[in-house]
């Protein structure tokens, strides 16, 4: 029944040496992944750039000679020439520079109601599953109820009694995202909880504060980055119906949306006017849906190796 | 050894889980055993028999069904807020799983600073810096070692940095839950050594949890055998393995490969017969009477005792009853 099998220091110890000469040094980081991912996809390479470029038109916005509110009656209806790359509108007004503060406008909405609602959203779903039990219960059931309202016509009806404005189409349009990011977020912190590393920091003593944030959140930053960039493909798009119905940006401001509203009414006489931002709202959201995907697949696979 | 202070004391102790339908599942069934201060008890058992399970309601982590479970006369599930984390100082435990139990997203210098910085136990930052490199020097890596992430290290360089993240609040009591199963076996030996070395600088009291036997008994002054929810037996590791009692062991002994293949060859095997019964459904009396070649009319119903045939050894069998 004696084991003969003699272990003892001196056995093993050129093993050890030789291990750590072998030591291989391989980098893999959150942004090595997405560039990666990224340079082997043409479509989001295109998205990437497209993106770049609509950003930072808007943002030189100002440095276009013409104002976007001024009316210039004379000069109604300009076909897209050199002064005018878009034309104008019915009011004289450069189109180009308006649909580039249109796009200040969209995007502004379109970033900040994301960042509210991941705010919201992560926090109320870390809640829910690190605590999990009956307080789990009433925020998921919360949760449930914002998914099953139909949130457009609720939007419809929140805008027309708050007073319009950017601040208030921002705060709308998150109150009826913020679920499905707190359904994400709470998928993920429930299996993370249980996960080894959780619980050895709750054996050294750590409070659960602590745990949420330095173990959890980083560790649920992928799905979130990835719901991030879907999200703000939808606030721009649900931005735009509302300014289409013009519950939205209230006039002379533009915006994507509003801007096709305007158009409407010209629409057989002068497509183009609504061509335009329609197709601004296209690739935009069509460019943030691709980097949303991209990111998915770059973010999403489990397999740390 | 009984003259020493005992460390941890078990009495009873039950794990029973939900198996829905209102039944039960066993998982530890009146379990009981002490740990005297400085000494390494060994657990060894089948998959699936509790062992786990039984060190983890042991360290509190689990919320017992019944018994008692005391840490230097504390019970451990009644804890305040404030005796928990204490205890958290005291108590720590590796894990089985050295690719699960470190934070991936965190360097090698915060997984094992946590504690450090949890229990306030460095007064600066130089203080904290300082102790975190002792503690890896201890483990057998490096300071370069520390500003890496985790995935850059082997299997057994990430089992040394969760030894060390345990032994950065300098517990008094380690629970190893398989902490080598995961591993190659030349790597399984430097660990195991590691942690026999730690045990002497430090003077700890160890739980071992491990199915391979031989480097159970290179390890452990005493060893536990569990079988389905059971401690069967309980012994010094140079007795369990010169003289084992329970049939239980005996058939375990004897499936542990020897590196002599003559020696192998003449060994009587023990082969058991039919399967673990399942812990939702155990057999009544004694919890082996199923597959045991010396089972008696009385193992079917009564379930034997975990009692002292010889000095320092415990048996749970019918066949030690006195005649």
């Amino acid at each position: 029944m004696e084991n003969n099998l003699v272990l003892n220091e001196k056995s093993f110890q050129r093993m050890e040496k030789k291990q750590k000469d072998l030591g291989v040094v391989y980098h893999r980081s959150i942004w090595k992944d997405v560039k990666k991912e990224i340079k082997s996809n043409p479509m989001a390479v295109f998205a990437c750039i497209f993106l770049a470029v609509i950003i930072i038109a808007c943002l030189l916005a100002p440095l276009s000679p013409y104002d976007p509110n001024k009316l210039d009656i004379a000069n109604k209806f300009l076909a897209p020439s050199l002064q005018h790359p878009f034309g104008t509108d019915e009011y004289g007004r450069d189109y180009f520079t308006r649909a580039l503060y249109g796009g200040r406008v969209s995007l502004l909405v379109g970033f900040s109601a994301m960042f509210v609602t991941i705010c919201i959203g992560t926090t109320i779903g870390i809640f829910s599953g690190y605590i999990g039990g009956k307080l789990d219960m009433l925020l998921m059931r919360f949760t449930d109820i914002f998914l099953a309202l139909p949130s457009m016509l609720l939007m419809v009806v929140l805008n027309s009694f708050l007073k319009p404005g950017m601040t208030t189409l921002i705060l709308v349009l998150s109150l009826f995202s913020w679920a499905s990011v707190a359904r994400i977020t709470r998928a993920e912190t429930m299996s993370l909880k249980e996960r080894d590393y959780v619980i050895a920091s709750k054996n050294l003593g750590a409070s659960s504060v602590l745990i949420a944030v330095k173990h959890i959140l980083p560790n649920i930053l992928g799905p979130v980055i990835v719901a991030a960039s879907l999200g703000v493909a939808s606030a721009i798009l649900t931005e735009s119906s509302l300014s289409f119905l013009g519950l939205g940006i209230s006039i002379p401001h533009a915006s994507w949306g509003s801007m096709l509203q305007g158009a409407q009414s010209y629409i057989l006489d002068k497509p183009m006017m609504a061509v335009y931002p329609g197709l601004l709202i296209l690739l935009t959201v069509l460019s943030f849906n691709i980097l949303g995907d991209v990111l998915r697949s770059a973010l999403e696979p489990k397999i740390v190796k | 050894m009984s003259n020493r202070p005992v460390e941890l004391e078990v009495k009873h102790l039950c794990k029973y889980y939900n198996a829905g339908r209102k039944r039960l599942l066993k998982a530890v069934d009146d379990v009981s055993f002490d740990i005297y201060k400085g000494e390494t008890l060994g657990i060894v058992g089948e998959s699936g028999c509790g062992k786990t399970t039984c060190g983890k309601t042991c360290i509190g982590m689990l919320e017992k069904t019944g018994g008692e479970v005391k840490f230097q006369g504390k019970d451990v599930h009644t804890l305040s807020k404030k005796e928990r984390f204490d205890f958290s100082g005291k108590v720590q435990m590796i894990f089985q799983d050295p690719y699960a139990s470190l934070d991936p997203h965190q360097k090698v210098y915060d997984i094992v600073a946590e504690g450090i910085r949890i229990h306030k136990l460095a007064k600066d930052k130089a203080e904290e810096e300082h102790m975190v490199l002792e503690l890896l020097d201890m483990v057998g890596l490096n300071a370069e070692h520390a500003m890496r992430n985790v995935h850059e290290f082997s299997g057994g360089q990430r089992q040394r940095i969760g030894i060390a993240r345990a032994l950065a609040v300098d517990p008094e009591f380690l629970f190893c839950d398989e902490p080598i199963s995961a591993l190659d076996v030349s790597i399984q030996a430097q660990i195991i050594n590691l942690l026999m070395k730690l045990q002497k600088e430090k003077h700890l009291t160890m739980l071992f949890i491990a199915h391979d036997l031989s480097m159970v008994k290179h390890i452990s002054d005493r060893i536990g055998v569990m079988y389905l929810g059971n401690m069967v037996e309980l012994s010094g590791s140079s007795d369990l393995y010169r003289k084992p009692l329970h049939p239980y062991t005996q058939a375990l002994l004897s499936a542990v490969p020897i590196a002599d293949p003559k020696a192998s060859r003449e060994r009587k095997k023990i082969m058991l017969t039919g399967d673990v019964p399942s812990p939702v459904n155990p057999p009544a009396g004694c919890r082996f009477s199923g597959r045991c070649k010396y089972c008696m009319s009385q193992c079917f119903d009564l379930k034997p005792e975990l009692k002292e045939v010889e000095a320092g050894h415990y048996v749970a069998c019918h066949l030690y009853d006195e005649k």
